[in-house]
């Protein structure tokens, strides 16, 4: 193990060189590519035999990830924004067809109107594409998460593609100390891919075909029970690496402080920090706030958060607006749960969350309580 | 190639295109040269369509439905995970209709053939979209009516000449591509049997007649496909190694060829006449 | 040979989109309005209607002379036109079955 100083993208990039893909189809797009030059570099310099290939749009980028994936190897893609809305019509099909595939994704805003900077806003307009989603919060865990996306997404019960999510430019580019495993023991925490949905000269197989109704139920509802299984692997895959690596994460959810809260913040990704280093002040001031952050948002652990959230008044802060709705992802918890009464929405298009906006969400959740939206 | 040289497995049997159609030969044909070693990619489209219907698969080889826009580069996906399980000796070929190439498809197969991606892509060409009930594609020949093209009293069919796909792919430097028609199968098998044997991005456009877009007998698929080559609208051409050659045209009548086919039937006498071979072929 | 197979009786839905290659539940003989009739002195064993039969459904026979698999022909004639020698005729399926 090594303690590098690097950015959220440089950290990915070597989980996914620990994690050998042998295939890599990637499009270049802001903030996504330190991670394509890193793994070109890496496949340049000979540390790792991957074939990358050089596609020609994010729709091939996906395309070519599903074929390499129906040969039986273990592939890696990444992108963001506009890119992962124009391989939109591959998200389903990676999915359905049940091609675990591992994709970063750079949160960035969607046009229009223009812009490069983080928000959540693509990966939240495809919550119901059928893949997994996970958000990173600071470096080191976009790399854990790159190790654990392929063993989780392989799993055999599982078979989902992955897509963990990084904070454009304000994870993907900011630069923290994080610890490098050694390769020995990824080998030892990721096994080699098998899959029984592949090309295979001796058996083979007719793939991603049409299923009319009432056929097409049963791979649909298979799907849902793969991702609801996905929990299981993502726990197992969790204590296995606390075993290996030493660090311990904490499954869909990570709670902080929420035991005793009164209020509890809801956030999603890098700002969770911020969220927690507020929290931590509130309460010497005499106020018990707690942060709640969603690893996994897909899938979505609906129980859990109720549980958790329980008999206290809890805010959302997410980075999207889905105009005409509001924040997905309080649309989300408040399906579960009454607790969520505010709906924080800031960050949009890259603005900077500061300490005092998010003291300001729990003070309205605390004084104000019939206030919906915040808008920071 | 002949007959007797085919393998005699039926790779593509079972399916449920319509009676006479000329894809499905192409489809038949191809794998019964290429083998067990095929595997098939095929986008949406007339093929798929009939072939892929859980439970009624009708593929014996390794066979998958690509994105209808990502035929090329699935292939090259295909590709690359056969080559890193240490694979051998197969081919990753594609049946994509004249949309799903020449329109929606154009773009993957462009890359692929920058890469120079060891694949064999097989565009059948049945001149319109007709898996969705024949609509106007690139590849649809001037004249023509489909159901986005319908004479009415100010139009007279398809106003737009045939894309001439065989010419994009040549300028592109592809080392190999052929235009082929299931009139000669012969013809066909020899060039697709050629093409698996060569390294690098491989492309086979065959003339793939429709009776139910097209408008005529189901008897006349094979016949219709001869026709086209015999009066010159449909050459078959072929680029090798940098070397173009052309069998030329064997003296058919393009108006009775024209006139064989409903979707040419509200056209005068005198609007046959005037149609160039170029637009119906596309060729500069 | 390999060639896909007709099946019969119940199968197990597979996790995901993938499953046994050519794998068939139903026949296409329904389609036919008309069946190929071989006039088997005519025929030359050429193979010619074998080439071009859009459905894979002719074969050679042991005797050197080709079978239709009714099973699947859908009667579209194409093999009537490639015979060199006249050797096919389309019927109608109701004098054909009597």
């Amino acid at each position: 193990m090594s303690v590098q100083f690097i950015s959220g993208n440089d950290a990915f990039a070597l989980g996914v060189l620990l994690a050998k893909p042998a295939v890599i189809s990637a499009y270049p797009i802001t903030p996504q590519t330190v991670v394509v030059e890193r793994l070109s570099e890496y496949v340049a310099d000979g540390l790792l035999a991957a074939n990358f290939i050089h596609v020609e749009s994010e729709h091939s980028a996906l395309s070519c990830a599903i074929g390499a994936s129906a040969a039986g190897v273990r592939t890696f893609t990444a992108t963001s924004s506009q890119g992962l809305l124009y391989m939109a019509e591959c998200l389903p099909y990676a999915a359905g067809g049940r091609f675990p595939i591992v994709m970063m994704n750079a949160n960035r805003a969607l046009a229009l109107p223009w812009n490069i900077y983080g928000d959540q806003s693509d990966s939240l307009s495809q919550l119901s594409c059928g893949w997994i989603q996970a958000y990173a919060e600071n470096a080191q865990e976009a790399l854990d998460l790159a190790l654990m996306a392929f063993r989780i997404a392989e799993d055999a019960r599982v078979s989902v593609p992955f897509m963990v999510n990084l904070d454009g430019f304000h994870l993907t580019h900011t630069y923290e100390p994080v610890d490098v495993p050694e390769q020995e023991l990824a080998d030892k925490f990721l096994p080699e891919f098998q899959t029984d949905n592949k090309i295979d000269f001796d058996k083979p197989v007719n793939m991603a075909f049409s299923a009319g109704p009432g056929h097409n139920k049963q791979f649909r509802i298979a799907h849902h029970n793969a991702m609801l299984r996905a929990f299981d692997a993502i726990a197992e895959a969790e204590k296995d690496f606390a075993d290996i690596f030493g660090r311990k994460y904490t499954g869909a959810l990570d709670a902080y402080r929420t035991d005793d809260a009164d209020f509890v913040l809801v956030t999603l990704g890098s700002v969770s920090g911020l969220a927690r280093s507020v929290a931590d002040e509130l309460r010497e001031e005499g106020i018990r706030a707690g942060v709640l952050r969603l690893r996994y948002i897909r899938p979505f652990p609906g129980k859990e958060i109720a549980a958790i959230l329980n008999g206290k008044r809890a805010a959302v802060l997410e980075k999207d607006l889905a105009a005409g709705r509001g924040g997905a992802v309080f649309t989300e918890v408040a399906s579960v749960t009454a607790a969520a009464t505010l709906s924080a929405i800031g960050g949009l298009g890259g603005e900077d969350i500061p300490a005092a906006a998010i003291r300001g969400i729990f003070k309205t959740l605390a004084d104000e309580p019939e206030t919906e939206v915040l808008y920071l | 190639m002949n007959a007797r040289e085919l393998s005699k497995n039926e790779y593509f049997f079972g399916h449920k295109a319509c009676a006479g159609c000329g894809g499905s030969l192409a489809v038949r044909i191809a794998l019964k040269v290429l083998g067990d070693r095929a595997v098939a990619v095929l986008p949406a489209g007339c093929m798929s369509a009939v072939g892929f219907n859980f439970p009624q698969l009708a593929f014996a080889n390794n066979a998958i439905i690509s994105t209808f826009a990502g035929t090329a580069s699935m292939m090259t996906g295909i590709l690359a995970g056969l080559n890193a399980r240490g694979e051998k000796d197969f081919t990753v070929v594609s049946f994509a209709g004249d949309g799903g190439t020449a329109d929606i498809g154009i773009q993957a197969l462009s890359g692929a053939i920058d890469r120079n991606d060891d694949i064999l892509y097989i565009c059948y060409d049945n001149e319109a979209y007709m898996n969705t009930g024949i609509q106007k594609s690139s590849l649809t020949p001037y004249g023509a009516r489909t159901t986005t093209t319908p004479p009415g009293t100010v139009s007279r069919g398809n106003e737009f000449r045939k894309k001439d796909m065989f010419e994009i792919v040549r300028a592109q430097g592809i080392p190999y591509a052929a235009t082929a028609s299931i009139g000669y199968l012969t013809d066909y098998m020899n060039k697709v049997k050629k093409a698996s044997e060569i390294r690098g991005t491989k492309y086979i456009h065959v003339l793939a007649p429709c009776p139910t877009g097209w408008g005529y007998d189901t008897a006349d698929t094979v016949d219709i496909a001869k026709a086209a080559v015999d009066c010159g609208v449909w050459p078959l051409r072929e680029f090798e190694n940098g070397v173009y050659t052309e069998t030329p045209a064997r003296g058919g009548d393009k108006t009775e060829y024209l006139r064989r086919q409903t979707r040419f039937s509200h056209l005068t006498d005198d609007e046959i006449a005037q149609i160039k071979d170029n637009e119906y072929n596309g060729r500069k | 040979m390999l060639k896909p197979t007709l099946h019969s009786g119940e199968f197990t839905y597979p996790e995901g989109t993938y499953f046994e290659a050519g794998y068939l539940t139903q026949k296409n003989a329904g389609w036919r309005t008309m069946r190929p009739v071989l006039d088997d002195a005519a025929c030359i064993g050429c193979l010619q209607c074998y080439l071009h039969c859009p459905d894979g459904t002719i074969f050679e026979t042991e005797d050197g002379k080709i079978g239709f698999d009714l099973d699947f022909c859908k009667g579209c004639g194409i093999c009537v036109k490639a015979c060199p020698k006249g050797a096919i005729a389309m019927k109608p399926e109701r004098e054909a079955g009597q």
